[in-house]
């Protein structure tokens, strides 16, 4: 298989909470249209899809760069937002700065980086405090 | 059991009809989306109390057939019009979460884990 790479845009929630999620989405049907392997599609979209509710509620946007080969999918979501200041205690289960907003939402229960990792095989976060995050994920086909 | 006998069990009224015939292995109960994607595996309908289009993206990622709506929330178009692109039935039951999937249990529906 040739190598595929798909680039979105993802709003902020402020300007439209509904959107979040459609790169995510978007994603998924095209993994499936080249039948990709279904568990590997199941890990993409759950990660994929956190990552980008969490662009767009704690970083005003981004964007997201999907790079699809026969081997694995890596998911590149990039923002200009806060940055994460304590990495270690974002990662922990149940820990959250979300806004009572976004909790009713239905988010921010602390358990959008957890599932993230626990999704992929592999995570790295990027990050500064003022300048923002980019997050790389892989999932191995 | 299928979606149908859902409507039945739930006396749930059909928002959007998608694949009524859809089987049900186990079934999850969450207003927390986040909770919903860290748990659940192989469960093909969601009972919640929240009312956004972000519960039919999670049911999607997900690989649900159904959301159950309960205390008779009313979803709006958005939420409707998502669910139909996306292939998902939507109900909704005037029973509150707890004795709506106290009822779904008491069916023999399960939670799809063993905890």
């Amino acid at each position: 298989m040739a190598g595929l790479r798909l680039t979105y845009d993802i709003p902020s929630a402020d300007d439209d909470f509904t959107r979040a999620g459609e790169a995510s989405g978007s994603v998924k049907k095209k993994l499936r249209q080249i039948g990709y392997n279904p568990e590997a599609i199941r890990k993409v979209s759950i990660a994929m899809y956190e990552g980008e509710i969490n662009v767009a509620i704690h970083a005003g946007g981004g964007e997201a760069i999907v790079e699809i080969s026969s081997d694995a999918v890596t998911m590149k979501l990039i923002d200009h937002g806060p940055g994460i200041a304590d990495v270690e205690k974002a990662m922990q289960e149940g820990w959250s700065t979300a806004p009572e907003a976004v909790r009713n939402l239905g988010f921010g229960a602390g358990m959008g980086l957890p599932n993230m990792k626990k999704y992929t095989d592999s995570m790295d976060i990027e990050t500064e405090v003022g300048k923002g995050t980019t997050i790389t994920m892989v999932v191995k086909a | 059991m299928i979606v149908k006998d859902i409507i039945q069990i739930l006396d749930a009224e059909i928002v959007y009809e998608a694949d009524m015939d859809a089987e049900i292995l186990s079934a999850c109960g969450s207003d927390m989306m986040s909770d919903v994607l860290a748990f659940v595996k192989d469960q093909s309908v969601l009972l919640t109390g929240l009312v956004n289009p972000q519960v039919v993206r999670t049911a999607d990622m997900m690989d649900m057939h159904c959301i159950v709506f309960v205390r008779g929330k009313n979803p709006d178009q958005t939420i409707i019009d998502l669910a139909q692109e996306r292939n998902i039935t939507l109900l909704k039951s005037k029973y509150r979460m707890f004795t709506a999937c106290g009822k779904l249990y008491d069916a023999g529906l399960r939670g799809g884990c063993n905890i």
